[in-house]
């Protein structure tokens, strides 16, 4: 273990070669702390980080370097995100620097939804640096110890890099190559958007193990549990990027009223299940969107606890 | 050419509520070919305020005139018998054409008659769509002569971002995923390589953000 790059809990969890489990928090539109370790707190010993979302949707709420601090004060591990809708290439670097100085060591590096999707569509659109040169950014502060700009850091931020994938966005056959891209730029670890396709994503998982991506990168599968059919009818309709099949959405149709929730969790369950023995699947990130009570329950009936303590 | 859309009516009767003799200036470059501001747009803006204030009942009297340019000092000048005449001068160029004005005469007030909008092209007949957003350092030869920085609406060197679908953008369906059309031409090609380049980080001194901009030609410059 003496090449650790960041010494996190996921990165040590990944490289001792436990499936990896993560979850997902999205700080409250206010300050209000209570709110914020209500949702949290169920996720304390159940997960192995915690993404804290960054103005996610581009909605405006608690910053998401101030939230993962205080989920570091209660024990938890954050996955700081940053997004590079709303900052140019001096705040993206200061706030790298910030959260490092805090105890942060991981990093999910995206380009953000565009503002025109949240309650500010009004604001300036940065996008100074996109994702990509973000990633590889944070490993030259690592890596080399250098600005953007090639000036020592006095004191560079040691961070577990992770980036993001979609496998359902367009155009599908380059996908992969863009996955590729990423790492080569320096991600460490990848999460992939919500997955409901399975057969498209283990058409996805084939081609980047045929490529060895897996090899170089841990890629954990995204899942986020269906809790109604208008959900996944939203979803399906309305998220760009997301690939919500028919059959997904009568299975929770013929559930029945009062029991589609439980058909969501247990299609979520049956995907953690099958991600488990899949080729190149490193591990599950679960993103329990307000529903961060239910995750020590799904985590249990899917077998991910205890996790790891290293 | 630079692109432009009308005012609303309603905001221009407000600039100009209080002037009573006032000239209309059309100009025959970009805001002409993009029917927004030429002569035939100064006829129709001159009668529809007329109409307005004649039944608000402040009339006003108007003068139409149109210049070859508003962009260039050698235009602008063939105003200067007239332009002291008028309470207020409403220019219907493009976002250039108050400026070069005012400039020439500062005595005078000038008002804007369209909402300049951007570098780009008519697509078909009454639409028109951004193509250049004037950085200052091109790269589209990367892009196969397609501009990201432009038409993508995070302006991704390295894209297509994850919210791509059906070959248009997360923001619309109405606007195209440049990335998806950059990546298709591309991978059609057979030049894959080309497009996993990792593309660094953009000098955006050159664009805007590095202050107000200028092109000095020293060949030219007398
Ligand atoms: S790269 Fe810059 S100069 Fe070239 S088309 Fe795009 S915005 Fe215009
Ligand atoms: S969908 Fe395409 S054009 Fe829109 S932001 Fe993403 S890459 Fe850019």
């Amino acid at each position: 273990m003496s090449d650790l790059r960041s010494g996190s809990n996921l990165e040590k969890v990944l490289k001792a070669g436990h499936f990896a489990f993560t979850g997902e928090c999205g700080p409250p539109k206010g300050a209000n702390l209570e709110h914020l370790k209500e949702k949290f707190m169920p996720l304390k010993d159940i997960v192995d980080a915690v993404n804290i979302t960054d103005n996610q949707t581009a909605v405006v709420r608690m910053s998401s370097w101030a939230a993962s601090t205080i989920l570091i004060q209660n024990g938890l591990e954050p996955n700081f995100q940053m997004v590079c809708r709303d900052r140019n290439r001096l705040a993206i670097q200061s706030d790298i620097l910030g959260v490092y100085a805090m105890g942060v060591r991981n990093m999910l590096c995206l380009s953000g939804d565009h503002q025109s999707f949240g309650n500010h569509p009004q604001a300036k659109n940065v996008y100074d640096i996109d994702s990509m040169q973000l990633i590889a950014l944070v490993k030259k502060m690592r890596d080399e110890g250098k600005f953007m700009n090639d000036e020592e850091i006095d004191g560079p931020p040691r961070l577990f890099i992770g980036a993001a994938s979609n496998p359902f966005a367009d155009p599908f056959e380059f996908r992969v190559y863009r996955l590729a891209m990423k790492i080569a730029a320096g991600a460490d670890f990848i999460q992939t958007q919500c997955i409901y396709n399975m057969k498209k994503f283990r058409e996805f998982m084939k081609m980047a193990v045929d490529m060895g991506l897996h090899e170089k990168c841990h890629i954990l599968a995204g899942v986020t549990p269906m809790k109604s059919v208008g959900m996944a009818q939203y979803m399906a309709k309305s998220v760009p990027g997301m690939d919500v099949p028919e059959a997904l959405i009568q299975r929770l149709r013929d559930a029945g009223k009062g029991k589609v929730a439980e058909e969501g969790i247990k299609f979520a369950i049956e995907q953690i299940e099958e991600f488990k023995e899949m080729e190149g699947v490193a591990g599950v990130h679960l993103m329990a969107i307000e529903w961060e009570h239910r995750v020590p329950e799904i985590a249990e009936r899917a077998g991910m606890l205890p996790r790891p303590k290293i | 050419m630079i692109v432009a859309n009308p005012k609303p009516i309603s905001e221009i009767l407000d600039m100009i509520k209080d002037l009573k003799k006032i000239l209309i200036l059309g100009c025959k470059g970009c805001v002409t070919v993009c029917n927004v501001g030429g002569a035939k747009e100064v006829g129709i803006l001159a009668s529809t305020l007329k109409i307005a204030r004649i039944k608000g009942g402040n009339p006003v009297d108007i003068t139409e005139r149109t210049l070859e340019r508003q962009c260039d000092p050698e235009y602008i000048a063939q105003v200067k018998d007239i332009v002291h005449d008028f309470d207020g001068v409403i220019s219907m160029a493009c976002g250039v054409g108050p400026q070069f004005l005012s400039e020439a005469y500062p005595k005078q007030r000038f008002f804007p008659a369209v909402d300049t909008t951007f570098f780009g092209g008519a697509v078909q007949h009454g639409i028109w769509a951004e193509r250049c957003a004037g950085c200052g350092t091109c790269i589209i030869h990367y892009f196969d002569g397609m501009c990201p920085i432009a038409r993508c609406s995070k302006s991704l060197m390295n894209g297509p971002c994850g919210g791509s679908a059906g070959g248009k953008c997360e923001i619309s369906k109405d606007v195209d995923c440049i990335w998806d059309m950059i990546v298709r031409k591309k991978m059609e090609q057979g030049r894959l390589d080309d497009l996993v380049r990792f593309k660094p980080s953009k000098d955006w001194r050159t664009a805007r953000d590095g202050g107000p901009r200028r092109s000095i030609r020293e060949e030219l410059v007398i």
